[in-house]
């Protein structure tokens, strides 16, 4: 398997470390319900067939988590961006 | 007279460069360009193996990769390596072979009476027989099955030879080196694009070394010999034999294994044995061509009966006559051509039994044909001695032959298409299953792809080589089909011979007959994947290779279902077997677990320290003072020295985090439980990390050098996943903060002095003007200061032992001068070095929580650290910590525990029980952490949770190990069981 980096582009899947899904928000701490909202916030994921995205940390490489499309039936990726939108503002 | 079946001239072996070699201890002939099955047939070496269950004999069957009979252990000793097939090993002078899985010999082999009981080992045998009783599965029927059924042994001793990893990169991978790969990498390598071309045989051209054909106007082997020179001129072009593509995956991934030097007896100096490459590809074209399929009938499986092609390629390439009278046994317009060149290599064909009443092909001069006729079955056991056949009329003939050929159309060698899911599709036309939906990137060229044609094979090559190149960009031209000699493909396979008599072997390699996939179908494993595991058809080491297309139209017929109805099983990786030591290549021994060395390592050693590991690093256990000493008096007399006088101890292993910036403050109160943004510069705080799960998962200290500029240090084995975790908080979580954080653990050596007299050994090292008297520098003081004259150095005033210590950081290659100025220094005050041991006891004595409570699975409450998670502020772990049953009174908690007889040697892992209780889950209290012997308390004490532990202080439970025998009463007490007012930390 092979993972664009947005950093240093395609590397090879040893390079990376998975996570999980991404786009997930940390709940608001001072929410009346935050407890339960961090129980899903930890706990519950989507677990789609199909084209999800994910964190990955290139940990042997730049050390960029980025957010990854992938197809988990196909396996095919079709992108990949950093993760924090300071940092992808700063790479452009 | 040796070689008897060698010709006298022709084939591609090298005359002028004889080679000897044994099999089964005896000493044979060959030639340079053999394989170790060709040189055992030049000398009517006929029986090279005993089959899996039956221990039947078998000879060779093919003349390749797909090899199911001739497997034999190769080489001795540590380098032995059982299951090679004969087929592909490259013989080299002085090769020594052996044949396996008989006893006692090859010839007579007892385990041969396996046969006469085969009602007994037909499919499921072992499901139905074995059941009962089943205290009998392990002792009885599993050692009796495992000695009676299997392959070779496995090597004795560790492998002496070392293997490599590599990575190559290409635009067009091709698979293969027969004709179509060979015009695919002629295509597109004149296009100037990158090519590699892997073929797993050591000389390229596949079939054309097997076959008498013609190419424009030359012999296959000049043409072949004529596109290597070409490609080998083209620089972007890389040649790769000895190579087999083993897989392919995600994104152009392909695996690759080179033998480098599996065609010599040992590696010269330096050289690895074999080679796996990772080869990334932006297309691919696999060209692994066809292999024959056999025909199933009685005793097909007997020495002498080979494929067709195979017998040509001994013929044509290794100019050895296998056998001298020859039946063949065809389906196909191919077996001609087989008759064609036993008689131009001298060898007499008994007669053509051609399976088609329609053939239309003659057979060549007045040799027997008998159309619509099959063979009933083999006659002889050790060697073919005649084949009884059935005529169309039905009449029943005995014909003497020592050796049969079949042919039976082909297979194409789809299997790399099924390594990402790809199912192949029957087709009528081809009569074979063809690449169904192909892995992204991938394209079949040529017999692989069903065009078994040798003109039609070469278009596609050249066809496909320069279309890939031109969507890469590149620019094919020249590129032109040549002519071929005219040939004939007619063929109808026949699936079985029906009224054979005997057993009828579908797959050789795991000794699964007709009948057995019968049965699977009357018992209702019909789907193809119930039958495969039933029978274990294809299960073996060669995947079925040979056999799978057969057992599936067996199938078919069984169950009244046509061909594209039964579908097919799928291949996985790899294609051949491929030696673990190569997939692992250099990463063993310390290549896989490299060491990391402490600063002070060197010092240690000359000390006589005792070493463990510690993940990667080697860390000081003890520092012996004699070679008798044992770990646990040195231990007592560095905790003894450290506690009355001075100690010093090597802490760099800590993991240390540099982090700057204006928001670093409010990023820590974010990460610990305790609040940072508040610390002044020279302090440092305490920290305790949850995960956002509300487990504890780190700890450590945080110091602030100045305003933006922070230290943090990590337990030892938790510095890299720390990293990590605050990578994820500040790139994912609050990218908005400003700030910047690199690991500097490695930069850095620290060593913790500790003990009455730290500050009179630091005062020695520390230049005059910083001072460092308690009023100046305080318990929980940091700074910047100077050492030895000018070397700076940072301080910090923290104590894991709980008296008064200093930690003093150094740039790392001050680190062996400092260790060694602290100990002149310390001398004078009795100072001892210490080593994880007295580390370790020293802060259980203190109730200090380290690797053994923080395991994952207690939060900050469970370790009596309440306090110090701070109720004004959110933290990361902070809600999921405080679920009601997080905070249920019943949940254990971290206390200490004292035997009531302080001898009694306690032990981690032992769990609680009151007084009476049966061991139970319910009547559970918890376990024990970590244990010591406290020289200060002159008793072995340890920390472990107790459920409702806080409450019963003084009172009396059980520690019951199970696992070491062992059940002790010990008191609950406070976790801090020395100095519990914490008067000496404050010097």
């Amino acid at each position: 398997m092979r993972i664009p980096c947005p950093f240093c582009g395609p590397r090879d899947s040893q390079e990376f470390s998975f996570l999980g899904q991404a786009g997930l928000k940390r709940p608001d701490p001072n929410a009346p319900d935050a407890q339960m909202q961090f129980h899903d916030y930890v706990h519950i994921r989507d677990n789609k067939a199909g084209v999800t995205q994910e964190l990955w940390l290139h940990a042997n490489g730049c050390r960029s988590w980025i957010v990854v499309t992938r197809n988990t039936l196909t396996h095919e990726i079709t992108g990949s961006e950093f993760a924090s939108p300071q940092v992808k503002e700063a790479a452009q | 007279m040796s070689q008897l079946h060698r010709l006298s001239s022709g084939g591609l072996i090298d005359r002028a460069k004889p080679l000897s070699f044994k099999f089964d201890g005896k000493t044979y002939q060959g030639f340079a360009g053999d394989t170790l099955a060709s040189a055992l047939l030049a000398n009517d070496v006929q029986l090279v193996a005993r089959s899996f269950k039956y221990h039947r004999p078998r000879g060779i069957l093919t003349a390749g990769s797909e090899e199911p009979n001739a497997l034999v252990e190769l080489r001795q000793g540590a380098r032995r390596e059982p299951n090679v097939r004969a087929t592909t090993a490259e013989l080299y002078d002085g090769l020594i072979a052996q044949s396996q899985n008989r006893w006692p010999s090859l010839y007579f082999d007892f385990g041969a009476v396996n046969s006469l009981l085969s009602p007994f080992f037909a499919a499921g045998f072992y499901y139905k027989t074995f059941m009962w009783p089943t205290a009998f599965w392990e002792k009885v029927y599993e050692p009796l099955i495992r000695r009676a059924a299997g392959l070779g042994k496995p090597p004795v001793g560790d492998d002496p030879d070392t293997y490599e990893k590599a990575f190559a990169h290409c635009d067009l991978l091709v698979i293969g080196a027969g004709p179509a790969g060979l015009a695919a990498a002629l295509a597109a390598g004149r296009s100037g694009a990158r090519v590699i071309l892997a073929d797993e045989g050591p000389m390229l051209g596949g079939r054309l070394l097997s076959d008498r054909r013609i190419i424009g106007n030359q012999s296959g082997p000049d043409w072949v010999k004529a596109t290597e020179a070409e490609l080998a001129s083209l620089p972007n072009v890389r040649i790769m034999p000895r190579t087999t593509i083993f897989g392919i995956y995600d994104h152009g991934v392909y695996g690759a294994l080179e033998r480098v030097n599996d065609h010599v007896a040992t590696p010269p100096a330096h050289e690895p044995r074999q080679r796996a490459y990772r080869i990334y590809a932006k297309r691919a074209v696999l060209a692994a061509g066809a292999i024959e399929r056999p025909h199933v009938f009685g005793n097909n499986d007997r020495p002498g009966v080979m494929l067709g092609l195979a017998m040509r390629s001994y013929i044509n390439r290794y100019a050895v006559v296998p056998t001298k009278r020859v039946a063949i046994f065809t389906s196909s317009d191919e077996g001609y051509a087989t008759a064609h060149d036993l008689i131009a290599a001298g060898a007499s064909v008994q007669a053509i039994i051609d399976t088609r009443a329609d053939a239309t092909i003659s057979a060549p001069n007045d040799i027997p044909h008998f159309k619509g006729a099959r063979i009933l079955r083999v006659l002889g056991n050790k060697q073919v001695q005649g084949v009884e056949i059935e005529l169309k009329d039905g009449a029943i003939r005995i014909l003497d032959c020592d050796g049969v050929a079949m042919s039976n159309g082909w297979n194409p060698a789809v299997h790399l298409t099924c390594h990402l899911g790809g199912r192949p599709v029957w087709d009528d036309k081809t009569n074979a299953f063809l690449p169904g939906n192909v892995p992204a990137g991938l394209s079949v060229a040529g017999a692989a792809q069903g065009h078994f044609g040798l003109k039609e094979t070469l278009a596609d090559g050249l066809r496909l080589g320069a279309s890939i190149v031109d969507e890469l960009g590149f620019k094919a031209s020249g590129i032109t089909t040549p002519d071929t000699d005219p040939e004939s493909l007619a063929h109808t396979p026949l699936w079985r011979v029906k009224t054979s008599k005997g057993k009828c072997f579908v797959d050789f390699q795991h000794d699964v007959t007709d009948t057995d996939i019968e049965l699977a179908n009357r018992e209702g494993f019909r789907s193809v994947e119930h039958m495969k595991r039933y029978t274990t058809l294809g299960m073996a080491t060669d995947q079925g290779k040979t056999a799978n297309i057969s057992g599936l139209a067996i199938l078919g017929e069984a169950s009244g279902r046509k061909m594209a109805e039964v579908g097919t099983t799928i291949f996985r990786p790899p294609y051949t077997p491929v030696a673990l030591g190569a997939l692992a290549g250099h990463h063993v021994h310390k290549g896989f677990r490299p060491t990391r060395l402490t600063p002070s390592h060197q010092w240690a050693e000359e000390q006589g320290a005792v070493f463990m590991e510690t993940g990667l690093w080697l860390r000081a256990q003890y520092f012996p003072k004699t070679k008798n000493e044992s770990w646990l008096d040195a231990m007592i007399r560095e905790v003894e020295i450290t506690r009355s006088k001075v100690g010093v101890c090597d802490v760099s292993t800590l993991g240390k985090i540099n982090l700057q910036g204006k928001d670093v403050g409010t990023f820590l109160d974010r990460v610990y439980t305790g609040t940072f943004s508040t610390l002044p510069v020279g302090k440092v705080r305490y920290g305790l990390m949850m995960r956002e799960d509300g487990f504890v998962q780190d700890d450590g200290t945080t110091s602030r050098l100045s305003d933006n500029h922070w230290l943090m240090t990590t337990t030892t084995a938790g510095a890299g996943k720390v990293m990590a975790h605050l990578e994820f908080c500040h790139q994912v979580l609050w990218p908005e903060l400003d700030i910047a954080f690199t690991s500097v653990t490695e930069q850095w050596a620290q060593y913790s002095i500790a003990g009455p007299h730290s500050r009179d050994v630091l005062i020695k090292l520390v230049d005059p003007q910083h001072g460092i008297s308690n009023e100046a520098f305080p318990y929980m003081a940091c700074g910047a200061i100077t050492i030895c004259n000018g070397i700076p150095a940072r301080l910090f005033r923290i104590s894991f032992s709980g008296e008064m210590a200093y930690e003093i950081g150094v740039s790392n290659r001050y680190g062996d001068a400092l260790i060694r100025a602290i100990m002149d220094a310390g001398k004078e005050f009795g100072i001892t070095p210490y080593g994880l041991e007295a580390l370790s006891t020293m802060r259980i004595e203190k109730g200090h929580v380290a690797g053994s409570e923080l395991n994952g699975q207690t939060t900050p409450r469970d370790l009596g650290l309440i306090k110090i998670v701070s109720q004004k502020k959110d933290c990361i772990g902070k809600h999921m910590s405080e679920r009601p049953a997080m905070l249920a009174p019943d949940r254990p908690i971290l206390v200490g525990l004292k035997p009531k007889n302080p001898k009694s040697k306690l032990t981690g892992g032992a769990h609680f029980l009151d007084k009476g209780a049966k061991p139970s889950l319910e009547n559970d209290l918890g376990h024990m952490m970590s244990v010591a012997y406290s020289p200060m308390l002159k008793s072995w004490i340890g920390l472990g949770i107790v459920k409702r532990g806080r409450e019963r202080i003084g009172e009396t439970i059980r520690a019951v190990d199970f696992v070491r025998g062992t059940e002790f009463e010990v008191e609950i007490c406070d976790p801090v069981f020395f100095d519990p007012e914490g008067v000496r930390i404050r010097g």
